[in-house]
């Protein structure tokens, strides 16, 4: 393999100095895609909050301005995907089956937050539910939902 | 209108959009059937470490690009279709150090609504790594931005301008 890969991971330590820290920067820096979009993330007591912050370079449409679709969208898959990782002990990050997203706001040129509902986690799949908002978490942009498969060994 | 007018709308419209030059989107061929882009592949849309394979999101902007500029193929004026819904089923996964090829068109034109379908391939596009179907809404030929609060946005009468090039 190339040299691109990192040796590897001991995802659950990772996560768990996470926690314990209560800053989860290493893990978003893993992923390069991440780091692209800009994906922080903040714990509310139990709950998990994901952010982007504003940013030039995530803009789809320059009439509006408004991020682009596919950036909301991957933003929200990430999300789940962390989630996941952080709420379920998985070994190995969970991989994508499905994704289905709707629109409902124009995503403008702020900052934008996800959170996330694991509905059913089984042994083999997991189906995330995905609420992105702007100014209000009544007011959702974008929802979206996901499967992933979990059962990495 | 004929394929290299069609092209050079879907060049104009792909380089308006920032994220999509962050991510190095090109056109690699469209009539009036169907658009192919191309996202090469980089370390930056890596999602997962462990392997090298990029990330979905990476895919779904590839996805939602193309079938949203997919558009031009059927409209004979510009318009903005915004995204109504999206969705994404991976067959298996991307292979590492190869690019992606988005494959979209548009099954059902009515007056308010694009129903779009493509997929993703990197070698061969009779085997797939995802398939997709989205819908997009028509705004018209006047689709109003937020001009008043952003000094930086491009009016839309620009933006039309600009994509269609003067010419129909």
């Amino acid at each position: 393999m190339s040299d691109l890969i990192q040796p590897p991971l001991n995802l659950n330590q990772l996560v768990q100095a996470a926690h314990e820290k209560n800053n989860y920067d290493e893990l978003l820096e893993l992923t390069p895609y991440a780091k692209l979009l800009g994906i922080e993330c903040l714990r509310l007591g139990d709950d998990m909050v994901f952010r982007i912050a504003a940013n030039k370079d995530n803009i789809g449409n320059p009439i509006l301005p408004a991020i682009h679709g596919g950036v909301i969208a991957g933003f929200m898959e990430h999300s789940a995907m962390l989630h996941l990782l952080m709420f379920m002990g998985a070994p190995h990050f969970p991989k994508i089956i499905d994704f289905s997203i709707d629109y409902l706001r124009a995503g403008h040129y702020r900052d934008t937050f996800a959170s996330c509902q694991v509905w059913r986690q089984g042994r083999r799949v997991a189906n995330v539910a995905i609420t992105a908002w702007q100014t209000t978490r009544s007011e959702p942009i974008a929802t979206a939902r996901a499967h992933f498969k979990v059962d990495e060994s | 209108m004929s394929d290299s007018l069609i092209l050079e709308r879907a060049q104009r419209f792909l380089s308006a959009l920032r994220h999509c030059q962050v991510l190095g989107l090109t056109v690699h061929a469209i009539d009036s059937q169907r658009l192919t882009l191309r996202l090469p592949y980089s370390r930056q849309i890596i999602g997962n470490p462990e392997t090298g394979v990029i990330h979905g999101g990476a895919i779904t902007t590839l996805m939602d690009t193309t079938c949203g500029i997919s558009t031009l193929c059927v409209l004979p004026d510009f318009e903005i279709c915004p995204t109504l819904d999206l969705r994404i089923d991976y067959m298996r996964p991307a292979e590492p150090n190869k690019d992606v090829f988005g494959v979209a068109e548009c099954y059902r034109v009515t007056p308010n609504i694009i129903f779009t379908r493509g997929y993703a391939y990197q070698d061969d596009p009779e085997q797939p790594i995802a398939n997709v179907v989205g819908t997009f809404m028509r705004m018209g030929k006047g689709a109003q931005g937020d001009t008043e609060l952003k000094s930086t946005a491009v009016k839309p009468d620009q933006f039309k301008g600009a994509i269609d090039g003067g010419k129909a």
